[in-house]
């Protein structure tokens, strides 16, 4: 399993090392046109209050319904973190008093989820892999939003997230470093956008993360933890840890004991703060709700559910190796996204898999990294991309030149073989041709042909004059031959 | 014309198909019963035009001949269920000048077969009552009242029992056709037993939930009370149904109750269980029960004693199940989005301030209990122990009718209706002890029907209780009517009110 003993990940205290002890809880809004009980929208950015029914606004009388797309969801999502699905799982209640929770409690899965233990499996490194237990999932109603800056006494209250289902998603405290939790993180983003389940958006609050955070020293007892809530982007939850692991050291180094609380990290100090003690932890008086049935389906179900399930990152990259014959790092980076991995096979089918991948990866991501583009609103398409590596491959164009043309293709567009054709960029292949390029250059320089004997590494000049005189079409090996044999190197 | 409020539901159905009066005459003649019924303190709202307005329609309906079953009928409604721009407030301050936009499932169904609403009918604030007197509004008064055996009768102020007082009383005092209702330990059987009047509760899962205000979610259910066993199946048919708003509702075809009324009961097993036989049980309601035995076996039925070992339990158990559920259901009402609002300091405040004065002292009382049960380190010792309790009272009734019992017959309540401040003043459980043969029906999910077997000593009407297999109303309406035609008469009360 993990690599504990990892001293890399250990943090140095003035008492010898510690080791952080991470585990995550992530709430992730799941896909779904209405909400988890109500046929409300869960569409984002509506109007305050646009999006609420009377379940939502609990109404007396008003009763929930379970959304069976969201069922089918957490299935799906259980499935793709090979995970344990229960055929029976029950809905409690968790009550509260707070304004943007309109019945008074929240409707969870406390004591039967909907999914048990699954696994995550993390890379660190292109050699570097570590599982990351699941504990389980659960399917529980988001709350409404509480605004206070509307007014200079009142506060106000949107309800149309009120009841939109997430899947909580539970991990053992298996994580011992900030670079595993954002790793850890990252990953599980991937898989549930694979399977289409949360679209993972952090900065809308599709994905949030509790983080439990406890240190000790390496082989003594789990530590207390503190619960850091809500925090809302990969780097935060980096950030959370390490600023929280110092602190806790800090208090122990100094004598102290870790008061287990709820914290809150705050990204512009770059602290924890307390949120409230477990003395003044609310007691929840969790128990089955009894407006709704416990959950109830058979293996069909489930199978049926898994049939339909795409192919998941771990076994894409695996076939990505095995059938494209990719590096390990390659496949990585190329199955990160879903759609990142469907544009590499569209653009690699039938052609030269390694050269696509670089072209990808090098080329097009960096482009789109550098425009902040996904690849699906890529100005470059699998075919075009697919047809700029085919005039490399038969030698129509050199690397440079087809670095030129991508360029050409990004900004305007048309399909790469005609623009190489309209533009007069075909490479010269006529040995003929260079031949009499490279005669003329050894004429015009008998100086530094003399330099060239003495210090072959002048090639390089004789090169780029022959380039320049041929507009760069120049076959790149054919004038290197062919100056080495005239220049005798 | 005669006096169009004497006639039972069903004459009134078929006065009306017979054209020998109209819809509108008919609901007319009720809603001026209820406008001189105001000492009763029945009706909490009159919708008056509304039942004119649906009669109209009735009669149009009719003349086009396109009654449906409950064609021009006019109904109360108990103020639990949601009703489209009628005030909505489940008798507490806290609901008041509540005007829900959504009609419930059980009256929509109503108002489809042709009913009428004359108003909102009071109860027990949230139905958490057995007297009515916990309502916000004022208790509901009974028709009834008390006869000395020299014919003497007494001015005291009877109880129409709780939680549906309003709902018993007012069909009793013929001021309207039946009532629709709800039971969550005994609410319609017990107000129907001290009213003279037949009352089911159907089986859990029988009528939707939807729209009706919530008191204990895994016990209510709403039911009708009327004043024949025939009247009663009659408006199960029509209130009964599947509904993808109560996901607790049950999708099995509603039989033609009525049909039931009068088939025989010749060699239905009827079981009376000795556990119910308690310690202190009055001699009249013993007698009383002896007598419906007597009246089920000369109508062919076959006598079996049988045990329901857990019966004893029942009682605290469902004061541990009914008030947690209710602490949670009705932590919705906080003064955010509707209903009473009593600013504060700050929200805390705001929560508190609302919620001590928008309750009664007993559901305060309630929601105290069920908070307790459900909190950290009580949970188990309450909340689940009453659970476990539960099915053990599930399994005693599953035995029995394992064992061939069709039906069990018992008294609904210990003892007849009592006066106004008479009872649970100084002592809550003295008022909760009313829903001892009651509150296992409800515990069990099962059907139980309540029909008048006689007046007591002082003059008050006595409830014999069946109860029945799960989803077999059916056999509860044969068994009701054999004892309707048996039990002596007790007639309507005099409308010393009016």
């Amino acid at each position: 399993m993990n690599t504990h003993a990892n001293s890399s990940k250990l943090i140095p205290g003035a008492t010898g090392e510690w080791e952080v002890v991470i585990g995550l809880e992530i709430h992730a809004q799941v896909t779904s046109h209405s909400k988890l009980f109500s046929g409300a929208s869960t569409e984002f950015g509506g109007a305050p209050n646009s999006h609420v029914s009377l379940v939502d606004a609990a109404m007396p009388g008003m009763l929930p319904v379970i959304n069976e797309e969201c069922v089918r969801q957490a299935i799906r999502t259980g499935l793709a973190l090979k995970a344990q699905i229960n055929h029976r799982s029950v809905f409690d209640r968790k009550n509260y008093f707070y304004p943007d929770l309109p019945q008074g409690y929240q409707i969870s899965q406390y004591k039967h989820p909907i999914v048990g233990e699954g696994v995550v499996l993390v890379d660190l490194s292109p050699t570097e892999q570590i599982k990351v237990g699941i504990e389980r999932l659960h399917l529980e109603q988001d709350a409404g939003k509480s605004l206070h800056d509307l007014g200079a006494n009142d506060s106000h209250v949107d309800l149309n997230r009120s009841g939109v289902a997430l899947m909580e998603i539970v991990s053992k405290p298996d994580m011992r470093s900030a670079d595993e939790a954002k790793a850890y993180v990252t990953k599980l983003r991937t898989i549930l956008r694979y399977v289409g389940t949360c679209d993972g958006n952090m900065e809308q609050g599709s994905l949030r993360a509790d983080v439990n955070v406890s240190v000790r020293k390496p082989g003594a007892p789990f530590g207390t933890r503190c619960e850091i809530k809500n925090v809302n982007s990969i780097r935060f939850i980096g950030q959370a840890i390490d600023v929280e692991a110092r602190r806790q050291i800090g208090i122990l180094e100094d004598g102290g004991t870790i008061d287990q609380e709820t914290r809150l990290y705050d990204p512009n100090k770059g602290e924890t703060r307390s949120m409230r003690s477990k003395e003044e932890a609310h007691d929840y008086r969790y128990f089955p709700d009894p407006d709704l049935l416990p959950l109830e389906f058979d293996q069909a179900y489930v199978d049926e559910l898994a049939q339909h399930l795409p192919e998941l990152p771990d076994e894409k990259k695996a076939r990505f190796i095995s059938q494209y014959g990719l590096s390990p790092y390659d496949a990585g980076v190329l199955v990160l996204e879903r759609a990142s991995a469907d544009y590499f096979e569209a653009a690699a089918k039938g052609r030269d898999a390694k050269l696509v991948a670089n072209w990808v990866i090098n080329e097009l991501f960096g482009r789109l990294n550098k425009e902040g583009k996904s690849v699906e609103a890529s100005p470059v398409s699998a075919a075009q991309i697919g047809g700029i590596v085919d005039l490399i491959a038969s030698n129509v164009i050199s690397g440079k030149l087809a670095k030129d043309l991508f360029e050409i293709v990004w900004l305007e567009g048309g399909d790469p073989a005609q623009i190489v054709e309209a533009r007069g960029m075909k490479q010269v292949t006529d040995t003929g041709a260079i031949e009499a390029a490279v005669d003329e250059i050894i004429v015009r320089n008998p100086d530094k042909v003399e330099q060239a004997k003495a210090k072959p590494t002048m090639l390089g000049w004789f090169v780029g004059q022959v380039m320049k005189a041929t507009g760069g079409k120049a076959n790149p090996q054919a004038v290197n031959d062919l100056l080495k044999a005239k220049l005798g190197l | 014309m005669s006096d169009l409020t004497r006639l039972t539901l069903a004459e009134a159905r078929d006065g009306l198909s017979a054209r020998k009066f109209s819809a509108v005459e008919l609901n007319q003649s009720f809603i001026d019963a209820v406008a001189r019924a105001n000492s009763l303190n029945v009706y909490l709202v009159e919708t008056p035009e509304k039942a004119l307005a649906q009669a109209k329609a009735s009669d149009e309906r009719i003349a086009r001949g396109e009654a449906g079953p409950l064609e021009g009928i006019p109904l109360g409604v108990k103020d639990l269920y949601a009703t489209e721009g009628v005030q909505t407030t489940a008798a507490s301050h806290i609901l008041e000048g509540f005007i829900p936009q959504y009609e419930s499932t059980v009256t929509a169904n109503l108002w489809r077969d042709g009913a009428t609403m004359l108003g909102k009918l009071n109860l027990d604030e949230f139905a958490m009552g057995s007297s009515n007197e916990t309502s916000y509004f004022g208790p509901a008064i009974s028709p009834w009242r008390r006869q000395g055996a020299d014919g003497k009768v007494s001015d005291a102020k009877i109880v129409p029992g709780g939680s549906s007082g309003g709902s018993a009383a007012a069909v009793a005092a013929r001021l309207c056709l039946g009532a629709t209702a709800t039971d969550t330990g005994g609410s319609i059987r017990q107000p129907a037993a001290f009213t003279g009047t037949v009352g089911i509760k159907p089986t859990y899962g029988r009528c939707s939930r939807f729209g009706i205000v919530a008191f204990a979610s895994s016990l209510d259910q709403a039911g009708p009370i009327a004043r024949t066993v025939r009247d009663t199946a009659i408006l199960l048919r029509s209130m009964a149904g599947h509904d993808p708003k109560d996901t607790t509702s049950v999708d099995a075809p509603v039989p033609d109750y009525e049909k039931s009324v009068g088939a025989s009961v010749k060699g239905k097993v009827i079981g009376i269980p000795k556990e119910y036989r308690l310690d202190g049980l009055s001699a009249e309601i013993a007698a009383l029960w002896d007598r419906g035995v007597e009246w089920l076996k000369a109508a062919g039925a076959e006598i079996r004693e049988i045990s329901l070992p857990h019966t004893r339990h029942a009682l605290p158990a469902y004061y541990i199940v009914a008030p947690a559920e209710a602490s949670s259901n009705l932590a919705r009402y906080d003064g955010v989005r509707y209903g009473l609002r009593k600013t504060g300091k700050d929200i805390v405040d705001l929560y508190e301030l609302t919620r001590a004065e928008g309750f009664g002292k007993e559901v305060r009382r309630r929601i105290m209990i069920g908070t307790y049960v459900l909190s950290a380190g009580y949970y188990d010792a309450y909340y689940l122990r009453a659970q476990k309790i539960r099915t053990l009272i599930k399994r005693d009734f599953d035995l029995a009718y394992q064992a061939g019992v069709d039906a069990i017959l018992t008294p609904a309540t210990p003892s007849p209706a009592f006066a106004l401040g008479e009872k649970g003043s100084a002592d809550p459980v003295e008022m909760y002890l009313n829903d001892v043969f009651t509150v296992t029906v409800n515990m069990a999910g099962l059907p139980g029907l309540v029909v008048p077997g006689g007046l007591s000593s002082d003059g008050l009407p006595l409830g014999l209780q069946l109860i029945g297999r799960p989803f077999e109303e059916e056999t509860l309406f044969a068994l009701g009517q054999a004892i309707e035609e048996a039990a002596p008469k007790i007639g309507l009360p005099e409308a010393w009110w009016a």
